[in-house]
């Protein structure tokens, strides 16, 4: 019992962890009332899918994806004498890598606009929460 | 990658999480999150996305931490839920 779910959870922890925080994330940008709560549940959201997409090009016993000035994987390990063409079973894939760290700056770039969305709604109504927002779009629209 | 490491990483990152959403006071809210953003960087790191890390950290746990402290203090500190 224990090393079954050794085997289904623990290799692969990262993900079940992804859908934990993916969940969380979801659940505060619809149901929370605070806006700046909305926000920083769409911040656990977006790092949920970069650790998804970092932990599929992770490997058990990988390395960085650096080479040194020779030419080979500064590591202490067997496979620091053979060329950099046969030894990607050593090193993290660094594709996802890049991928995410474009989405980590759009990331930033969407918080940014969106907090500063928030203070122009408080400036305008007094409030950042949804449902004192509503009643006041309501009161200032009374025929719908 | 440490799996032992990231195993202690991983569930230290879901406490932050669930921590930072559940506080009522938006700072400490806040403040939580930025650890969150250290704690996803180291877990960068320890699996071999250095470049990811570094801009995690310079992103994630700083400017987006400064975005939040200011408009907290440009609107309401206090939040309903």
């Amino acid at each position: 019992m224990a090393e079954f779910l050794w085997k289904t959870i623990g290799h692969h922890f990262n993900f079940w962890v992804y859908i934990v925080l993916l969940m969380l994330g979801l659940w505060a940008t619809i149901a929370k009332n605070n806006l700046v709560k909305k926000l920083m549940g769409l911040s656990i959201f977006q790092s949920a899918i970069i650790l998804l997409y970092v932990s599929i090009g992770t490997k058990e016993g990988a390395t960085i994806p650096i080479l040194d000035h020779h030419g080979h994987i500064p590591s202490e390990s067997h496979h620091a004498d053979v060329g950099p063409e046969i030894a990607a079973h050593g090193v993290a894939n660094p594709l996802p890598h890049v991928l995410m760290l474009t989405a980590i700056v759009v990331g930033v770039a969407t918080l940014g606009v969106a907090l500063s969305l928030v203070q122009a709604i408080y400036r305008d109504f007094g409030t950042v929460e949804e449902d004192e927002l509503l009643r006041e779009i309501k009161s200032l629209h009374p025929d719908g | 990658m440490i799996l032992s490491l990231n195993i202690v990483l991983l569930v230290f990152l879901v406490v932050a999480a669930v921590i930072s959403l559940g506080v009522k006071d938006l700072l400490s809210g806040s403040m939580v999150l930025g650890i969150y953003g250290f704690l996803i960087c180291l877990l960068w790191a320890e699996m071999g996305a250095v470049d990811v890390a570094f801009t995690e950290a310079a992103v994630g746990a700083g400017v987006s931490t400064v975005l939040f402290v200011a408009t907290i203090l440009n609107t309401k500190r206090r939040s309903t839920d």
